[in-house]
């Protein structure tokens, strides 16, 4: 069966452990998570978890009713099968010189980023975007001179009220 | 319930959760842990336990708090009881244990809401199904004695005249002595139920799961019919086997539904229209029942399990160790109520019959209870003989004695060209002299002829016994599906036996 990256939301307790929980379903299995975001809900006593990984659809179906076993775990929401939105940050440290620094201009101008700290010779810079920009931004700021990132992993949304 | 020390004693329950995670078998493990100040200091006989069972049990807890403790302990009890039941584990650090605070009772949470019962136009579907099915089957599982539904279980088979075959897990549910019974399917299963399922029109699983040793090659399982499967695990469904009709459901509620309904619909089958399928069952019973080839000079295991089931007219409750001495044990002795069979399913733990012996004689005092054990197993819990007599607990032991690791030799016979590899077990003690060392009676045959005999002396002696059945050494269970093998192709031993 063909593979692709879900993003399921996992409604969860806020309580230490549940996040080993859920991994450990996924990695006692073999898959791997891609990408994962946790934070607490408007009710603290709740988590969300947003987590992507590359499956089948029938491998994703059984990992969704897996982890649904979980006591925990109170709702898997498949996001891929509902009408969503999905943004990732990278946080991206550049070094500067004389030879970069118009470019990078541009490549921050055309992805709509924002340069957050600059100081002499480096600076740290932000880009928003769906996995397909910040990919894209990715590659155009590599030949520029990289010297770390951070990246959040992907927050997903359904569009419309339930 | 278990109550163990922190460390080795925490560490040394995994197994036993782990086995009662796959036979989903609602237990409280209640474990030791350093004081809270100390936890992840690497202190004396510190293990992250919590963390060790994540994946082996239902839930668990690491208390914190002494507040904590009642709402947890409640909680735990319903999460162990309600569903699929499980074993659930909490962490107790020696400070919390040592602490004082107010009780506040709870209300007691009524498990039974948490059940999922079955949408009624399914059940109408799935009883349109039992109507048109010329050649219906039902299979079932532990999960109909776990939920209580082996009356239900009864009505439904014996209403519609459907055939019916057990899991090893469960076995008892729907009385081993009818006509309607087929026995055990799948890699040891009997000829007939394997055939059964590789036949029907219309397979009615009801709390099972689909286990490899069940099935067999995928593929090739059920290939002709319709199948309903009812359980109250959803993650159980469409896992091995995709099923027609899904119906989340414990196995009571469902069950129930299905007998109102054929009630509702003043349903009947007569004998004619299950003619064809009963005699088709009856030849394969005919061509290939369970059977041994007897011996004049060898005690078969078989033989020693068929004289048990004799004398006890089938009334013991049987425990087994894992191996040929569990599949012979399942294979041999009838069971007609639920819970009189109690055997180590998912996790083949060997080791497991004897100190469940013990519990279900401590729970049943007026019932026989025997553990039938082969050499191998025997040895893993051992010790526990001074415990029966220490708190005086007369259980019987059945030693199925061929001095090997059986199932695997049998294995490495058929398999891996008689190569025996850490399977012979000839240097074993003496279990006669064993048995009086822990202050046991010990029994010993050693002809065909003497079988009877022991087994009468020992099961009418008032304390524990350990009869010790010197066994044919390379005697194979059969039948026996090839591991990965299509469940109609079925080694039958014939061929062994000349």
């Amino acid at each position: 069966m063909e593979k692709k990256e879900y993003t399921l939301a996992l409604l969860v307790s806020n309580k230490p452990d549940v996040l080993a929980r859920v991994s450990g379903v996924l990695g006692g299995r073999g898959y791997n998570i891609e990408t994962l975001c946790v934070d607490a809900t408007l009710d603290p006593a709740y988590s969300k978890i947003i987590l992507t990984t590359i499956q089948d659809k029938a491998t994703i179906g059984k990992i969704e009713k897996q982890l649904m076993r979980l006591i925990d775990v109170h709702k898997v929401t498949d996001l891929t099968q509902v009408e969503s939105v999905s943004r990732e940050m990278i946080l991206v440290r550049m070094k500067l010189s004389d030879t970069n620094k118009g470019h990078l201009a541009l490549i921050i101008d055309t992805f709509n980023g924002r340069v957050i700290t600059m100081n002499g010779d480096h600076c740290v810079m932000k880009i928003t975007g769906d996995r397909e920009i910040i990919e894209k931004a990715v590659a155009s700021l590599k030949p520029l001179g990289i010297d770390d990132m951070a990246r959040t992993g992907i927050v997903s949304l359904e569009r419309k009220i339930n | 319930m278990a109550l163990v020390t922190s460390g080795p004693g925490a560490s040394n329950t995994v197994t036993g959760i782990a086995n009662a995670y796959l036979d989903s078998i609602p237990i409280i493990v209640l474990t030791g842990q350093v004081p809270t100040h100390l936890i992840g200091t690497d202190a004396f006989q510190e293990v992250d336990i919590v963390g060790i069972t994540r994946p082996c049990t239902k839930h668990n807890f690491l208390i914190k708090r002494v507040e904590e403790v009642a709402k947890t302990i409640h909680e735990a009890f319903h999460i162990a009881r309600s569903g699929r039941p499980g074993p659930v584990l909490i962490d107790l650090p020696k400070d919390i244990m040592a602490a004082v605070t107010e009780y506040e009772p709870e209300p007691p949470r009524k498990i039974e809401e948490e059940s999922p019962r079955p949408a009624s136009k399914k059940a109408f579907y799935v009883m349109d199904l039992v109507a048109e099915s010329k050649k219906p089957l039902i299979l079932s599982g532990g999960g109909v004695i776990l939920g209580g539904a082996s009356e239900e279980l009864r009505q439904l088979a014996w209403r519609t005249k459907m055939p019916v075959s057990s899991t090893l897990m469960g076995l008892g549910a729907f009385p081993g002595s009818d006509p309607l019974w087929l026995g055990m399917p799948g890699m040891h299963g009997t000829y007939y139920a394997n055939m059964a399922i590789s036949h029907c029109d219309l397979l009615i699983a009801i709390g099972m799961r689909f286990d490899d040793r069940v099935t067999g090659k995928i593929d090739h399982f059920a290939p002709n019919a319709k199948i309903v499967h009812v359980d109250v695990d959803a993650s159980s469904i469409n896992k091995n086997v995709m099923v027609d009709v899904p119906i989340v459901s414990d196995c009571k509620s469902a069950l129930q539904s299905f007998n109102a309904l054929l009630e509702q619909q003043n349903f009947s089958v007569t004998d004619d229209q299950r003619r064809e399928w009963t005699e088709q069952i009856s030849t394969w019973k005919r061509e290939n029942p369970l059977s041994y080839c007897q011996s004049d000079t060898e005690i078969k295991p078989q033989f020693v399990i068929e004289t048990l089931y004799k004398l006890t007219k089938g009334k013991a409750i049987i425990t087994t160790e894992v191996g040929q001495n569990q599949m012979w044990a399942a294979q041999f002795y009838g069971y007609d109520e639920p819970n009189t069979f109690l055997s180590s399913g998912g996790l083949g733990t060997m080791g497991y019959g004897f100190p469940a012996a013990l519990g279900v004689k401590i729970a049943f005092p007026d019932k026989l209870v025997v553990d039938i054990a082969g050499d191998g197993s025997i040895q893993m819990n051992i010790q526990e003989m001074a415990t029966a007599i220490q708190d005086n607990i007369p259980v019987k032991i059945v030693l199925l004695n061929n001095g090997y690791l059986g199932m695997v030799r049998q294995w490495q016979q058929l398999f891996y060209g008689k190569r025996y590899s850490s399977t012979d077990m000839t240097y074993q003690p003496d279990f006669l002299k064993l048995a009086e060392a822990y202050g046991w009676k010990g029994l010993r045959a050693t002809k065909p002829e003497e079988v009877e005999a022991v087994l009468q002396k020992g099961l009418a002696a008032p304390g524990p016994v350990l009869m010790d059945f010197r066994v044919s050494r390379e005697e194979c269970v059969y039948p026996m599906v090839r591991p990965g093998g299509p469940i109609h192709e079925m080694a039958l031993g014939r061929e062994m036996a000349n």
